[in-house]
């Protein structure tokens, strides 16, 4: 048997999911003495396959083709789908990302096979994989089983982390016939500028109502520039319309678990932690002594963020340098 | 005896709650500051169908029945009693043309409250000399041809600047016995010598607008008479019957909001090293008021019931509003108590619910003027 | 235009999770309609106002998911189709997108909307899986959606930014925040809901076996995640609180 892994790019450039997936396939797969496959699909990405090597894969099929130029469900599908039918693995892993969430169930159809989104956790034991997913918003942790033969799922960025494995990393070309996509590309717009994506993050900064203004953004971001973090925000700052919806996090938004999480000026709503609650490190800063957020957070500081925050981000370039 | 609510109640319900919650509740605050009504809110509750909640189709009304519009009251009273008060006015005065009014004027102004066309409708009975015993009134209103001319003024007038149209109350025959002395009438706001005095400051519920009302040689239409000359008591007296229930209802709605605002606070303040909420005195502070909460709105909903299957309601209405409204202003002290020294700043709600709780044993019928009309149904039974 | 909306009756996201036998208990849960669904119902309302036609919303479920189908009637819908069958109630993604196609196979429809995802299991399987089912395009986490001739063009969110597509129709979109404000139901929509039509149709009715929509993922059990614990809330003069943040965050937790 073997394990496929779904190695996603976009323009060019492995996305830091595929590090995190390829490295839990080669742990499931020493685990349970399968071999481990990866399919990198793309136009021109055939370079990739030199660094996807460092990760233990026993082979990496490259799908290179104008086709797969742009990300499209209809042609991507049809690659990841004829690649399963031709291997016929025990278990398929794509990241929880925008692609894989597209891409995995669409797949998951085609094949009628059981998927399980969005795990921050799969166990081998007994000759099964057990898969852990976050439900009600992390407010609730479930575990499945899939009981058709090809079990797919998605696993949670920034929850697995990468390891370097050696690997015979053979690079074989695939190829299947791409249908005509019923969709096109007209456009691609990264926002965000330099920052790095919420989901993708290792430090978030997040800002709520109690900065009291959209221009207390400028001050999180500031911090957000010396950590190079990502910018968050509560949905009260995003109902205020001081944020766009999709720097939310919460149980409306977007689902992080970075290693560090700083909410400045968040009450700290049921709905918002189950956002962030899964961070590695909380601080929460905020000048109501009753604010939840310090029921949650590794270390408080209660406060006016507008005087803590300009400190703490003098003091981190001072430790910087 | 069934006391749940039926699919449509509850889906009523919990539209207005959304709406409430997500609208008018995040302006309360700045509404109360401001002293200022904001109109759009007041159109979109027009679109939704809550400015008039009783009114035929015909009408341009929704028509769902008053035990929705009881608990419709009770979840706006919750976000914002300047808004809910304003409601219950329109919807006062919508029904109580529907009730007395010729077609031509159903036509005219029903369907024109319910769309929203007037921002609200307003209800000109008391004047300064005339509080509880509206047959002593002063103003008046001679018959001149097509036309009678109303002369006098009028006092706290709820929406009075923004209402549409105005139910006015005048003397048109000061030798009839006093149930038969005084008429309605359908004024416009922009009939000359109908004139909107300034607002008043009031302790609570200052997002709505309460004026002065002068007329001066106000020249209406004898067409605008509401009902017949001398039905003017009984107009004011159904009218007050039927917005005893809008106020309950409001009331239960500020009661349980600051309650569950205590509620919350008493679990996570902690003093002693404990949250107060463990301590017997906060809890029974709490377990009385929403007892009292809780009995009071299903007083409200029966005397809604009783309306709704247009039965007599009065006395149940009387005795809904008197513990409604006593017991909401018992809620919100008693909020205030378990807040400390933090209920008694503006940064906590509880001191606005408390401000605006306040009116609620006063307008439409003081508590004893309640336990009055209670009294004489005991007595005359 | 025919549009078909699929939604989702979940809990109330504020509710608070309790376990029961290793399952997610319902009891005293408020229900309601799974907000992502309540844009794909809103937008293709919208769609109708504009255009005309008809918007059918759909729904796996129970006898309380009829609740959630009369709230989209009131919001504007004009008619509403329930699968409701024993052999559902432990069925998963698969389950309800098997069911749906099923159900749609016989329909007629330019456009498809459902949510993005449900907040309950949070899986955002069906859009996709519906779609391949149907053979059919796909859009998901669409905040905008303009209407072309035979096409759509779409803006989807993408991971760190914004991707616009043009989509063959008909197709499948799912629905993200931001994609319309929804309305709320006004009352004389309530009052017209009661008198729209609501079919309920069971597995047998749609040619479909239990074992058909038997569910390729089970549910082990549930848990509640371990609480996390309060830290500690650092006091003293700004200055000092800072530093000893920084230093408790080099050292101590090791993040920085």
């Amino acid at each position: 048997m073997s394990i496929v892994v779904f190695a996603e790019q976009r323009g060019g450039t492995l996305r830091k999911i595929t590090y995190e997936v390829v490295s839990e396939g080669k742990r499931l797969a020493a685990a349970a003495g399968d071999s481990l496959k990866v399919l990198l699909a793309g136009s021109d990405v055939a370079g990739l396959a030199e660094e996807l090597k460092k990760f233990g894969a026993d082979e990496i099929a490259v799908a290179n083709d104008a086709a797969l130029a742009d990300y499209t469900t209809d042609a991507y599908a049809a690659v990841l789908a004829a690649y399963i039918q031709q291997e016929n693995p025990g278990l398929v892993l794509l990241g929880h990302s925008a692609i894989g969430k597209d891409l995995a169930p669409r797949v998951a159809a085609r094949l009628d096979a059981g998927l399980v989104s969005d795990c921050i956790d799969v166990k081998f034991a007994d000759g099964d994989y057990a898969f852990v997913h976050p439900i009600y918003a992390g407010k609730a942790i479930a575990t499945y089983k899939v009981n058709s033969a090809v079990k797919m799922a998605t696993l949670r960025p920034n929850v697995f982390p990468v390891e370097e494995n050696a690997g015979a990393g053979s690079v074989v070309d695939f190829s299947t016939e791409i249908p005509a996509p019923r969709t096109k590309v007209l456009e691609v717009k990264q926002q965000g500028g330099d920052r790095p994506e919420l989901t993708e993050a290792d430090i978030i900064c997040s800002g709520g109502r109690g900065l009291g203004n959209p221009d207390g953004f400028q001050l999180i971001e500031q911090l957000a520039d010396i950590l190079g973090a990502a910018v968050g925000s509560s949905r009260a700052a995003v109902d205020a319309g001081w944020r766009d919806h999709q720097f939310q996090v919460g149980q409306t938004g977007k689902v992080v678990s970075p290693n560090l999480y700083i909410a400045c000026g968040i009450s700290g709503a049921i709905q918002h932690l189950a956002g962030m609650g899964s961070s590695k490190c909380i601080i929460g800063i905020n000048k109501d002594p009753e604010a939840n957020i310090f029921n949650v957070a590794d270390y408080g500081i209660e406060g006016d963020l507008y005087k803590v925050v300009p400190a703490l981000i003098e003091k981190l370039k001072e430790v910087k340098g | 005896m069934d006391f749940s609510l039926t699919a449509d109640e509850k889906m009523i319900q919990e539209m207005v709650r959304g709406f409430a919650q997500q609208e008018l509740k995040p302006q309360a605050a700045t509404l109360d500051a401001e002293h200022k009504m904001n109109l759009d809110n007041l159109a979109r509750m027009a679109e939704l169908g809550l400015m008039g909640m009783n009114i035929p189709e015909a009408y341009g009304g929704a028509e769902v029945g008053v035990v929705p519009y009881s608990l419709a009251m009770t979840e706006v009273g919750r976000a914002c009693a300047a808004t809910a008060v304003t409601m219950s006015v329109t919807n006062m005065v919508g029904e109580v043309i529907c009730a007395f009014g010729t077609e031509e004027q159903k036509q005219k102004y029903v369907t024109r409250l319910c769309s929203g066309e007037y921002a609200a409708g307003a209800f000109g009975l008391t004047e300064s000399l005339a509080g509880s015993d509206p047959g002593s009134m002063r103003t008046q209103a001679v018959r001149e041809g097509d036309y009678y001319r109303l002369n006098g003024s009028k006092l706290f007038i709820t929406s009075a600047e923004y209402a549409g149209v105005t139910v006015v109350w005048a003397v048109t025959d000061r030798q009839a016995p006093k149930s038969r002395r005084i008429s309605a009438f359908l004024v416009e706001q922009d009939t000359p010598g109908f004139k909107v005095g300034k607002a008043e400051e009031k302790m609570g519920q200052r997002g709505s607008a309460t004026n002065e009302l002068v007329l001066e040689d106000c020249l209406v239409p004898a067409a605008n008479l509401l009902g017949q000359e001398g039905d003017g008591l009984k107009i004011a007296l159904m009218a007050l019957d039927g917005g005893r229930i809008g106020i309950g209802s409001m009331a239960v709605g500020i009661g349980y909001e600051a309650l569950d605002f205590a509620r919350d606070y008493a679990k996570e303040r902690v003093q002693f090293n404990q949250p107060i909420a463990s301590f017997q005195a906060i809890q029974w502070m709490l377990a009385d008021s929403y007892t009292e909460m809780e009995s009071a709105q299903l007083l409200v909903l029966r005397a809604a019931y009783l309306k709704q299957q247009k039965t007599r309601f009065s006395r149940e209405a009387s005795m809904a509003k008197l513990l409604a409204t006593e017991g909401a202003n018992r809620a919100c002290y008693r909020a205030i108590q378990i807040l400390g020294g933090n209920g008694y700043i503006a940064e906590y709600p509880v001191e606005r619910l408390y401000r605006d709780v306040r009116v609620t044993t006063i307008y439409e019928g003081t508590s004893e003027i309640q336990r009055l009309v209670i009294a004489r149904h005991i007595l005359n039974a | 235009m025919k549009i078909v909306t699929c939604i989702k009756q979940t809990f109330d996201t504020e509710a608070k999770i309790t376990i029961e036998n290793g399952k997610v208990s319902d009891q005293g849960v408020n229900l309601i309609v799974n907000p992502y669904d309540e844009f794909a119902v809103e937008e293709s309302i919208r769609l109708k106002e504009k255009n005309g036609g008809e918007v059918v919303v759909v729904s796996v479920g129970n006898d309380k998911t009829q609740e959630a189908l009369r709230y989209c009637l009131a919001m504007g819908a004009d008619r509403a189709v329930l699968i409701q069958d024993p052999a559902l109630e432990n069925g998963d993604n698969h389950s309800a997108a098997v069911a749906l196609a099923k159900l749609l196979a016989d329909m007629e429809y330019d456009l498809i909307f459902c949510g993005k995802e449900a907040v309950d299991d949070g899986a955002a399987q069906v859009p996709s899986r519906l779609a391949e089912k149907l053979d059919l395009p796909q859009a998901n986490v669409i905040t905008s959606f303009e209407l072309g001739d035979g096409q759509a063009t779409v803006t989807r969110e993408i991971d760190g930014g914004t991707e616009t597509l043009e989509v063959q129709l008909p197709a499948v979109f799912s629905a993200q925040k931001g994609l319309n404000e929804v309305r709320y139901p006004s009352l004389p929509g309530i009052m017209k809901a009661k008198r729209k039509e609501l079919k309920v149709v069971s597995l047998a009715d749609l040619g479909l076996s239990a074992e058909d929509v038997a569910p390729k993922a089970e549910l082990v059990q549930a848990e509640l995640p371990p609480p996390r614990k309060a830290g500690r809330v650092l006091k003293g003069e700004v200055e000092e609180v800072v530093a000893e943040l920084v230093k408790l965050l080099q050292e101590e937790a090791k993040v920085i």
